[in-house]
């Protein structure tokens, strides 16, 4: 008998024979779940799209015709286009070294990739205010070759890719650890260099974990406010992406327009679960596959 | 391979909308201003567009950015390139003064004190004034919810606390101790303090909390005119302060930018009849008397002090009562 039939006859004795609730109890359990989703997830999701809705669909298809908005939209695509590559190469990179190799070191890396999770955002973005700001390290420099940082383009995708930095790496290492490098080690002696290793064994072990990673880092690329919030400026239609040109709107009592784009967001959110659903399936079955072969 | 293909033309189309931006050049300034800015220069800029362009012939465009009076002086101070700010108080345009990027006797530069506009702090009360509101007094009363914003980041917030503090020193006869007393019953009745003007009206009008707004006479009216009339009131006290929200050219931005023309020119707009014009339609005070008698209906009379009078100017406020270890911080405790 293999594991994973073993898992699955398991799983049946357990159905039939542990739960001993009567019906009750479990309608009761299973309904307060529900009333919990309810209150906490779907009733303020709905809300966000009656809110966006109250003026007609042509009101909000005319809250993302207009150019700031547009503007916005445009400026967090490309912000995300560029902080989610480069944090995919480093996160692939830096769980490679941290599964497959040991070093000195190796635990200050890990608190380090973690840091950005356990730091508040505002702090992520005061950190370049210190840096690059007029008044910070390399401001003056900066100032004299007339390049900008911080209250343009640079500043909000630095700000970006240190608060998605631990998505995709926290994602890889505790996969790639427990595949540990027997594959790997197997291949080069079988002759394979280093990029044929990596093409045909690392990367078709973790692509499906690596694709969750840089939804997920997606996700809170698009959707990050605080840092990108101090180091914005809050230009109109230059330097709002769209998390902080939804608080303009609201606060210029465009409620309509506010949850207009809120609910570009909102959807935006809802690909990315499903994309992730999808996924995950995707990894469990290959998993199992892997297992039994 | 196919995937990679469409990958690399869906990222090229993406390129190419990007760089769409960058079409056609024409000079652009950018306006660092305070929160309850937002509607006056949006129609100012229009109005300021159309009028540099048949004047020069060329096209301007003028970029807004808005946030807390403070936290504004401190971008530009950190480097946002703002040509001109148009904050809400002197002292936040001396900050940016100080760290050389204007001239320090900037406030003489244009007319009445650098100030085009005035404003002054008014109380936005629920329909039918239920706690009865009158005048400044009333505030401190037990039980009522007062919101201001923070006068540790707000311009309007810093008006309403010089001017409850004016009040008091009227009432009872310049004493100072006494004034204290006031103002820390006045902070006693605040619920919560927003970081900016704009946050405190939501906050009040939005989310319903406290039973009097007490900030600047235009965002009251602004709040009364987009919110329906039917739901507050505006209760103006007996005496109140002259808010000079004030405007300067940022020297060095200009000087590096090559902007200094445009820049100087829109500051001057302001107190062409055009905009003075266009600055009363959103409730501010005009300053050119032929406007402000024209919409003299407009605003209640009230009882008007300046900071100099009472105070002895920005500086002297600022360091007595809002610097750290100031009277603020002495008597506001959070609750």
């Amino acid at each position: 008998m293999n594991v994973s039939s073993a898992i699955a006859d398991r799983d049946v004795e357990w159905k039939d024979s542990i739960t001993t609730e009567s019906t009750f109890v479990r309608r009761l359990l299973i309904s307060a779940a529900f009333l919990y989703l309810t209150l906490f997830l779907f009733v303020p999701l709905a809300a966000i799209f009656a809110e966006a809705l109250k003026g007609g669909l042509a009101a909000y298809v005319g809250s993302f015709l207009n150019d700031d908005a547009l503007a916005a939209v445009r400026l967090t695509l490309l912000v995300a286009a560029v902080a989610v590559p480069l944090n995919a190469v480093f996160g692939v990179a830096a769980a490679w070294a941290i599964a497959k190799f040991d070093f000195v070191g190796k635990q200050v890396l890990i608190s380090l990739i973690d840091m950005p999770l356990a730091v508040s955002p505002v702090i992520s973005g005061l950190i370049y205010v210190l840096l690059f700001g007029a008044q910070g390290w390399l401001g003056p420099w900066l100032l004299e070759h007339d390049i900008k940082i911080i209250f343009a383009l640079p500043g909000i995708v630095l700000a970006t890719i240190f608060v998605t930095v631990p998505f995709v790496a926290r994602e890889l290492i505790p996969l790639m650890q427990s595949q540990g490098r027997e594959e790997e080690e197997a291949a080069i002696t079988l002759g394979a260099s280093g990029w044929q290793m990596f093409m045909r064994v690392t990367l078709p072990n973790i692509k499906w974990s690596l694709l969750y990673g840089v939804i997920l880092c997606n996700a809170r690329a698009m959707g990050e406010f605080g840092a990108v919030s101090v180091v914005s400026g809050h230009i109109r239609g230059l330097t709002n992406t769209m998390p902080l040109h939804v608080e303009i709107l609201y606060n210029e009592y465009n409620a309509v327009a506010a949850f207009a784009v809120a609910s570009l967001l909102t959807l935006l959110a809802i690909v990315t679960l499903i994309a992730k659903t999808m996924i995950e399936r995707k990894t469990d079955s290959y998993n199992r596959r892997k297992m039994q072969a | 391979m196919k995937q990679f293909l469409s990958l690399t033309v869906f990222l090229t189309g993406l390129l190419v909308w990007f760089s769409s931006i960058q079409a056609a050049e024409p000079v652009v300034i950018l306006n660092v201003s305070y929160d309850p800015t937002r509607e006056l220069y949006q129609e100012f800029n229009a109005a300021f567009v159309k009028y540099w362009q048949k004047e020069n012939g060329q096209p301007v465009v003028v970029k807004q950015s808005h946030a807390g009076s403070s936290k504004q002086a401190r971008a530009v101070i950190d480097g946002l390139d703002a040509d001109v700010v148009t904050l809400a108080l002197a002292y936040d345009v001396d900050a940016i003064a100080k760290a050389k990027l204007l001239p320090a006797d900037w406030q003489k530069r244009l007319p009445h004190n650098s100030s085009p506009y005035t404003s002054t702090i008014v109380f936005l009360v629920r329909k039918g004034n239920p706690k009865g509101i009158r005048d400044w007094e009333d505030l401190v009363k037990p039980g009522v919810a007062i919101i201001p914003a923070n006068p540790k980041t707000s311009g309007a917030a810093r008006w309403a606390y010089l001017s409850a503090w004016g009040y008091a020193l009227k009432r009872y006869g310049n004493d100072e101790a006494k004034a204290k007393e006031f103002i820390a019953k006045f902070y006693g009745n605040v619920p919560v303090l927003d970081s900016g003007a704009r946050g405190a009206t939501t906050t009040f009008v939005e989310r319903g909390i406290g039973d009097v707004l007490v900030g600047w006479e235009n965002e009251a009216y602004l709040a009364l005119r987009e919110l329906g009339a039917g739901k507050f009131e505006i209760v103006t006290p007996s005496i109140s302060i002259l808010a000079e929200p004030t405007v300067s050219l940022v020297d060095k931005v200009v000087k590096r930018r090559g902007t200094e023309g445009v820049a100087q020119a829109y500051l001057r707009y302001l107190y062409s009849d055009e905009g003075q014009e266009i600055a009363a339609k959103h409730f501010y005070r005009p300053r050119a008397e032929a406007v402000a008698a024209k919409y003299a209906g407009q605003f209640a009379k009230v009882d008007l002090f300046t900071i100099d009078e009472v105070f002895g100017g920005w500086q002297k406020a600022h360091q007595a009562h809002f610097a750290d270890g100031g009277v603020f911080d002495d008597i506001y405790k959070p609750k």
